[in-house]
């Protein structure tokens, strides 16, 4: 392996150990951003889901709101993201930059595509489900999470994956702001520097967390389906 | 026993209001199979939901044993649906969940242990004769089969009453016959009044001992299922009772030009109507013998119902003509009515 790198990807090989560091910057952007995004994600999903109109909670002004801030988030580029929320930034993790500084934006940007994921993937629980558990006396809260979160796993699941993925590109864009990562490896080495050999070792770590992922999110999604 | 009391019920469909329950009133007594036939859009689905309130009326009580449940708050309307069934067209089984699984459902948080679940749910399982799939999952199982884990499942908290919405319309005729069995028997056994929505007069007509016919959101008749049988009132609870016979074929076999409604010259075709034709009557043969016709029966569908028989047969009728309009004055003067569907009699 250290023959292998030497021989064909020299610069690779010369700044190894920036490489190992910028994976496992990315890895903490992915996985905290990841985690607060999926958490907030699923509960604004789930809001979006009973308060519209016909659902169990059917509340307008809460639906238009989360529908309005959402639809706002989603329209600003994740580039201009990352710098507006910069004050935001410092406020809450002390500093807007590094990895600490890049995750409130990488929320931001994450958690209203996720949110569209899990309204989707809800949507498509049959309402007759919802019927019939309301039929045998279940509370709004069951419902939720006996019928709409159990039945929609797999949806989930995949929903899931599909963010986890458009959010590895996000920590990539993240290296913008000093945060470190992948991304701002490939960007400093690969692309400033011309090592070409380093642009490609990103590329191939990448498909491979990708593919680790997708495989990971198709497998849980394929148990749940029965 | 289940009193709905003046229900309204109103959709605003795209800024108009549509009346899908206009002030029904109907009382279902503990231990009845309680018929709603109508078509679809004549609002029975709707009324039956608003039985378990997964429907609110705009107006009206609905009175369950003495309460008037839509004054309830949220959390005791919960307690009562649990002793109120349901179930549906499509069965509404959760796909996530095995059988024991899904009528496992509705005993969560009921205070029983883990143990007498299971116990129960194996129990449920018997009942509707289905234990062997316990551990399928419901897109393993046919239609009949899901309809049975979903009885099973609506019977799991130990209903008084349990709501039938369409709940053999997406099913085969013989399976259908075989649900309405194990609904009739879970009405004698476990004495569980049912409320059966359908629009198909034979699933009335095999279990329901009352019956209400509805058409655009009104009740146009209700009562005793024999009594509407026998003295149907309105139009359409007449146009039900026809479309369970097969008489009406004779219709189609003169559209369709079958060989047996090609009549010789002098023969009539005709339908006879049974209104509360006593049994013991020998009608036909009486005509045979008193008016010298000869009488071929082309089609007949007979039903008793107490001492009396109900439907009718279509005949092809011939002889002399003379003997034929007297043959077809004593049916009417029998109490059955005679509707001539193709003459081939010489008109003078």
């Amino acid at each position: 392996m250290q023959e292998f790198l030497l021989n064909n990807m020299p610069n690779v090989s010369a700044h190894w150990s920036d490489f190992i560091e910028a994976m496992k910057d990315t890895l903490i952007m992915e996985l905290w951003a990841g985690i607060i995004a999926f958490v907030i994600g699923l509960v604004l999903g789930v809001v979006l889901t009973v308060t519209k109109t016909g659902g169990i909670l059917e509340n307008k002004p809460v639906y238009k709101v989360i529908d309005s801030v959402i639809n706002l988030f989603r329209s600003i580029p994740f580039i201009i993201l990352l710098t507006a929320l910069m004050p935001l930034s410092r406020l809450v993790m002390g500093t807007a930059i590094y990895v600490r500084g890049a995750i409130v934006p990488l929320v931001f940007g994450c958690t209203p595509f996720f949110t569209r994921q899990v309204e989707a993937a809800l949507a498509e629980t049959d309402y007759g489900l919802i019927e019939a558990a309301l039929s045998m006396g279940s509370s709004p809260v069951e419902v939720i999470f006996r019928v709409y979160l159990r039945e929609s796993t797999a949806a989930l699941a995949r929903a899931t994956t599909i963010t986890a993925i458009s959010l590895l590109g996000l920590t990539a864009m993240a290296g913008a702001v000093g945060a470190g990562g992948l991304g701002d490896f490939a960007i400093r080495y690969g692309h400033d520097r011309n090592m070409t050999d380093i642009t490609w070792a990103t590329v191939i770590v990448l498909v491979i967390a990708v593919s680790l992922v997708q495989w990971l999110g198709g497998h849980i999604a394929k148990k749940n389906t029965h | 026993m289940i009193e709905l009391k003046h229900i309204v019920k109103e959709f605003n469909d795209n800024g108009r209001d549509v009346h899908a329950v206009n002030d029904v009133s109907i009382t279902v007594n503990d231990g009845d199979i309680y018929g709603i036939i109508g078509f679809s859009g004549a609002g029975k689905s709707t009324l039956v939901r608003c039985i378990n309130l997964l429907g609110r009326p705009n107006s009206g009580e609905v009175i369950i044993d003495g309460t008037d449940i839509t004054r309830l708050p949220a959390r005791e309307l919960r307690e009562a649906r649990k002793k109120i069934g349901m179930i549906f067209q499509h069965f509404n089984l959760m796909p996530s969940r095995t059988v024991a699984g899904n009528v496992a459902y509705p005993l969560k948080g009921s205070g029983l242990s883990k143990d007498e679940i299971n116990k129960k749910v194996q129990k449920l399982l018997e009942m509707v004769e289905i234990s062997d799939k316990a551990g399928a999952y419901p897109s393993q199982l046919s239609g009949g089969q899901k309809q049975r884990v979903a009885i099973a499942r609506a019977l799991a908290n130990d209903p008084k009453i349990l709501l039938c919405d369409e709940a053999t319309s997406a099913l085969d005729p013989q399976t259908t016959h075989s649900i309405l069995k194990l609904l009739k028997k879970l009405n004698k056994e476990l004495g569980i009044t049912i409320v059966v929505i359908t629009h198909e007069m034979d699933v009335i007509k095999t279990i329901c001992n009352k019956v209400a016919v509805m058409e655009k959101g009104n009740v146009v008749e209700s009562g005793d299922v024999m009594t509407v049988f026998t003295k149907p009132e309105a139009k359409l609870t007449r146009d039900f009772i026809k479309s369970t016979s097969n008489l009406s074929k004779a219709e189609e076999f003169l559209r369709d030009g079958n060989p047996t409604t090609r009549l010789k010259p002098g023969e009539v075709m005709a339908r006879l109507n049974y209104n509360n034709v006593r049994v013991s009557e020998p009608i036909i043969s009486t005509a045979i013998l008193k008016y010298q016709v000869y009488m071929n029966i082309i089609l007949a569908d007979v039903e008793i119902v107490g001492d009396l028989s109900i439907g009718g047969t279509v005949v092809i009728i011939s002889g002399e003509a003379d003997n034929i309009n007297k043959a077809l004055e004593y049916f009417e003067s029998q109490n059955v009515n005679v509707e001539v569907i193709k003459d081939a009699r010489v008109s003078a």
